[in-house]
Order: structure tokens, then sequence, then C-alpha cells
């Protein structure tokens, strides 16, 4: 989509836009205790969860983790056991798909195969009776929007695949739902027209103020595109946060271990207190310090979780401050034009870290090659404590 | 591997189709023929076709034929259709298997058995037995090939399109008529035409079910032949083929047609055009 004025303008009030951390804002989606069990597999369990106006939420986790059902509820295609779905203030309960103002673009698109794409866009709007004219007037501006219009008189059959997810789209927006739920909406999308719509999603959703409710397994797609991320393992939520509070601030090991790559230390508390913990590392040799203030008992169990881009790696002896210094041996490399990925043997255990170097210059010196000894440290705050 | 025929294939294949139509290539040979004994070639005559055209009662007995096929038909695909959305969309509920086992039991019941409980029904109901009754007969039996052909279409169906038809704001109702019945349609018609031909082709059950002045064109086929077979029904029979033969052709041809048609158009779609 081509860039817009009004873009620009909204840019600062996206910067600031973080209407969770505001006790009086009211949230225009809550989920309170929503259970769902199907028989006795249990798929959504206790989920508490507010989601605000024109807010981009993504809700991300590996298949069957329940965040689909949790999806289809708020639509109406499935009605929890026990708790209560309220949108704007509206109890859910009772209220049928069909009336609910809220529209859902599907995995599979489901678009109308015996209908043109003008007719499938139109068809929600016809449901409200609109007048003729006008729902042709809103056909219009939506195909332009998702730049369809030489394409109206299609069928389905007749469009490619990322012309398909875009009819969806537009069929999806026509309404001006109060919240948009998007099922895996780019699952099927290669992975160039995959990003490129990413970002037409992001200004879309900007550009017409709505809500967006976004079901992904692709962690990458949830980091992107949204405001916050609800992380979901075996029906529960495990944490709700920013994008950039998931990645660097993971409040245990699963999320830390689903999100990115990261390198986790298992070991035991030695001593706390100063604003730093030292730990004693169980898979890997050594004396480990982390910056935090956790109050912890002397032998608790606990794993430091270390980006690979933060931890430091170098052929020859590290600064003289260089904390968490380890020894390791190059066991394998890859080189990935902007970084390139090591993966370092440590010396006297099993355990394998990751580590990644920005290639900031064309050529090096010495370039670190395979079976190279080296030395890899990180400092104390580029560590998390997870104690589960 | 060899490509080609070998000889067992092509002994296969000759006996195989030989037996199929053997049968069928005599009869439509026989109904040109000019001698008055069915066995006998007296030489080549169109003159069975002539009389027939001219034998009232038989041309009134096809018209009937054709009118209980079309009201059974249309009527047995709105109650199959409507048993196959049960089957399939209910899930499981409870007396779901003797449901669907009770809808599928005409498919092997003995058409003299079914023959004569409609028969033995409408003397209970102290209904006189005509086109009313032989078209209630005829609803009976073909239904449950209908329920069987739409129930088929409906396993594979994306349940979907029916959501997203609900999400858009469309009634469950509306989302049946306007979008499942147009995309199940081809399915739907197949069934009418299944059962229209097993209503067209019915003997047996059409036997009990009928009465005075309402028998079909089988019934009277038979009763002409037991009476000594005539030339004039192997014309009949080759119309009825012809008739048959043709339909099957176009269909097939329209199929491909939409078929090649459809894949060009997505190919195009797909490099972008």
């Amino acid at each position: 989509m081509a860039p817009k004025p009004a873009q620009k303008a909204l840019g600062p009030i996206r910067r600031s836009f973080a209407p969770w951390l505001d006790p009086s804002a009211v949230p225009l989606i809550r989920f309170e205790n929503v259970v769902k069990r199907f028989g006795d597999f249990t798929a959504v369990d206790d989920v508490s969860l507010d989601v605000h106006q024109r807010e981009f939420f993504s809700l991300l986790g590996p298949s069957g983790c329940g965040k689909t059902t949790l999806m289809r509820m708020l639509a109406g295609f499935e009605h929890p056991t026990s708790g209560r779905i309220t949108l704007a203030g509206e109890d859910l309960a009772g209220v049928p798909p069909y009336r609910r103002p809220v529209n859902m673009m599907f995995q599979s698109y489901a678009l109308f195969p015996h209908m043109t794409v003008e007719q499938n866009v139109a068809f929600g709007l016809k449901q409200d009776g609109l007048p003729k004219p006008e729902i042709a007037a809103r056909v219009a501006e939506m195909l332009r929007l998702v730049k369809l219009e030489p394409f109206a008189k299609r069928k389905p059959h007749q469009l490619s695949g990322g012309q398909r997810q875009r009819v969806a789209l537009a069929r999806s927006i026509a309404k001006r739902p109060k919240v948009l739920l998007l099922d895996e909406p780019l699952g099927a999308l290669d992975k160039k027209l995959r990003e490129e719509t990413q970002f037409e999603l992001m200004d879309l959703q900007m550009e017409l103020g709505l809500t967006f409710l976004i079901v992904t397994h692709d962690q990458e797609e949830a980091m992107t595109v949204s405001d916050r991320i609800a992380v979901m393992d075996h029906g529960k939520l495990v944490q709700v946060a920013t994008p950039g509070e998931i990645y660097e601030q993971p409040n245990c090991r699963y999320v830390a271990d689903f999100i990115g790559n990261i390198n986790l230390i298992e070991g035991t508390v030695e001593s706390a207190g100063g604003g730093e913990v030292r730990v004693k590392g169980e898979d890997t040799p050594g004396a480990f310090v982390c910056a935090g203030d956790a109050a912890l008992a002397q032998g608790s169990k606990v794993a430091l979780a270390v980006r690979p881009e933060k931890m430091r790696v170098s052929l020859d002896a590290p600064p003289a401050d260089a904390t968490n210094v380890l020894q390791g041996e190059v066991w394998d490399l890859a080189y990935m034009g902007d970084w390139t990925v090591l993966l370092i043997k440590i010396d006297g255990s099993e355990k394998v870290l990751r580590v990644s170097r920005a290639n900031m210059t064309r050529t090096e010196a010495k370039p670190i090659a395979w079976d190279d000894r080296v030395h890899v440290w990180f400092a104390p705050d580029a560590a998390v404590l997870l104690t589960s | 591997m060899t490509k080609g025929l070998s000889k067992i294939n092509l002994t296969a294949l000759t006996f195989g189709f030989a037996f199929l139509y053997l049968p069928i290539v005599l009869l439509v040979i026989y109904s040109f023929n000019a001698s008055r004994l069915v066995t006998v070639w007296g030489g080549f005559s169109t003159k069975w076709y002539v009389e027939l055209w001219n034998n009232q009662q038989l041309i009134d007995a096809a018209l009937r034929s054709v009118q209980v096929g079309l009201v059974s038909a249309t009527v047995a695909t709105v109650l199959g259709t409507m048993a196959a959305i049960v089957l399939v969309r209910l899930g499981r509920f409870p007396g779901r298997t003797l449901f669907s086992g009770m809808i599928y039991a005409p498919l092997v019941m003995p058409d003299i058995i079914t023959g004569l409980s409609m028969l033995l029904l409408f003397v209970a109901m102290d209904l006189s037995r005509g086109m009313f009754t032989l078209m209630l007969a005829h609803i009976t039996f073909s239904m449950c090939y209908v329920a069987i052909v739409v129930q088929s279409r409906l396993l594979t169906f994306d349940r979907s399109l029916e959501e997203a038809a609900l999400d858009l704001g469309c009634p469950p109702a509306k989302t049946f008529f306007v979008v499942t019945l147009p995309i199940i349609l081809p399915a739907v018609i197949s069934g009418w035409m299944l059962a229209f031909s097993l209503s067209i082709d019915d003997a047996v059950i059409s036997q009990f079910a009928t009465g005075p002045g309402a028998s079909t064109l089988p019934i009277e086929i038979f009763s002409a032949v037991r009476r000594g077979v005539s030339p004039q029904m192997n014309a009949v029979c080759t119309i009825l083929i012809a008739i048959v033969t043709s339909g099957v052709i176009i269909a097939s041809i329209a199929t491909k047609r939409a078929e090649v048609a459809r894949m060009r158009e997505e190919r195009a779609a797909m490099a972008g055009r």
C-alpha cells in the first residue's frame, strides 16, 4: 500500500500507545476466567485477558494450545464451558455469530467459490440491508484499499493465493467490525509476500483504527505486527506483554525457548542480594553472576537465559573486567550474511552455546573458523533469571 | 513392463465387453428387423418405429413414467438432502447409527419386499392405487440414493464457508440457501438424476404400487413381452438407450470442458495474469 500522509501523523501516537498500562482505561474485549472443555480435553484453561481498542493483539502458541478456540469463542462459533466474554461492556453469551460486531478472516480464506470477488466483498454489507449504491461504493473502496480493482469480476479460483488473501481481508473489514479476528492469516503465503503483507496489515489497522486480534504460531509474525502478544501453552496464558518484553524479559523457560533462540544455563543460587544473583552452573561448569533483585533462597534451582546476540566471542582473551567467561571450541558455524551463528561446545561439559555475531565489516583479519578455541562471555545484565 | 496389450489382456477385454454389450447390440440390431420373428433377420426396416409412434397405449405409459419420475425425483431429492444434512451435521446423537442404518436399508432391501410392504400399507390405509401411490413408492426407494450422493459431498464441504457467512451476519437458514446449497448443487442434481432414472427404470415395486390405468413404461413392456416378444419392444428399448447414452455423453463433455477451463484459469491466476 502506498504511504499515506495520515500515517506519519499517527507515528507519535503509535509510539506512546500503551492503554494496558493505564489503570483507568476500559478494555474493549474482556475474557474473564474463560474455560472451554471438549469432553475430557481442556482446550482453554481459565483465561483472563483484556484487549484494548485499536490494539493489534496476537495469540501465539504451538498448534493445540487453545489460541484458535479462544478466538472462535469471541466469534461465537464455540461457547465457553464457564467464564464470561464481554465486548464493549456487552456480555456475548447467547449472542449468535451473525449478530456479533466482530468479523473473522479465516485461515482457509473461506471465499464463496460461486461468487465473484465483488459479490464476496459485498456479502456482509448485503446482510445489513444497506442500500445498493452504498454497497457498491463501499465495495469499490475496499477493493481499492487492497488493490484488487481490476479483479472485481473474477471468481476466487481465478486468483492467486496472495490475491485470495486480499479478498478475504477486504470482505472481513468491509463491515467495519469493532474487532477483526485473523486466524493464521498469512500461513499460506510464501515468505516474501508474507513479510510485505505483515506491514500492509499494520498500515491498514492504523488507517482504519480497528482492533485486530490475530492467531498465529509464527513468532516472527507476532513480533512484527503486534502491540502485545499473549503466549499460550496447553490452554493457559503464559505471558502477556509487548514483543520487546517477551523477547528481553521472558517470564519462564517456555516463553524464552519459544520466542527466538536462547541459551539456557541451568544452575543453583549461591547468594542473592545487592542487586545481583550468583549462580553455580550445573550443566555448564563455572560460577555466574546475573543482575537482579529477586530474593532467592540459597540452593534454589534457576536458569540463566542469554540470547545468542548478547554473548560475546573472541579468539583472544576477553578484557580484564569481563564477567561470566567460558572457554570452548567452535563446533559449527553458519554464515547468514548479516549475522554469523556459532555453536560453541564448552570445555568440561556437554553444553553447546549458541552465539551470534553481527558482521559489521566485510573482511576480518583473523576470522573465527571451525575447531577454533574461543572465549565466550556475557555481561551480568545480559542474562535473565528464570525460576519456572 | 510391456506397453500395449498383451494377449491375455486383449482376450479379457474382448470377453468383458462382449458380456456387457452383446445383448444390447443384438437388441438394437433386431429393432431394425423387417421380420416379425425376433430371431430371424428379414432385412432392414424402420417399420417398428412407425408402429410404435401409433401405439397410443405405449406412448401414454411413457409419458406417465416421465411424470412419475419428475415428481418422485424432486420430492426424493428434497427429503434425501435433508436426511444427508442431518446425518453429516448433527454429529453424534442417540440413535444416529440406527437412523443412518434405516436410511440405507432400502438399498439392500429386495424390491419384492419393498413392493409388497407398500401394497399392504396402501391396502391398510385404504388408498386407491394409482399415480399417487406409485409416486409415493418411488419416492421411498429413491430417497436413500439421493441421501448417499449428497452426504458424500457434504463430508468434504468446508464448514468455514458457512461460518464465514454467519460471521458476516447471515442467519443460518439463509446461509443454507445462499452458500451451502449453491455449492453442493452439483451433488444434489446428480442425486436427482439418479432418482429420476431409478424411477423410470423400476418395474417390480411399481407392479405392486400401481393400479388400473396407471401403468408405466416398464410395466407395459413387461406385460407386452409376456404376450409374446414383439420387435416394437426392441424399438422402444433402442430409443431409451439412445436417450440415456446421449445424456451421459453430453454431461461428460460438459464436465470435462468446465474442468479444463477451470484448470486453465487457475494456472493463469497463479502465473499472475
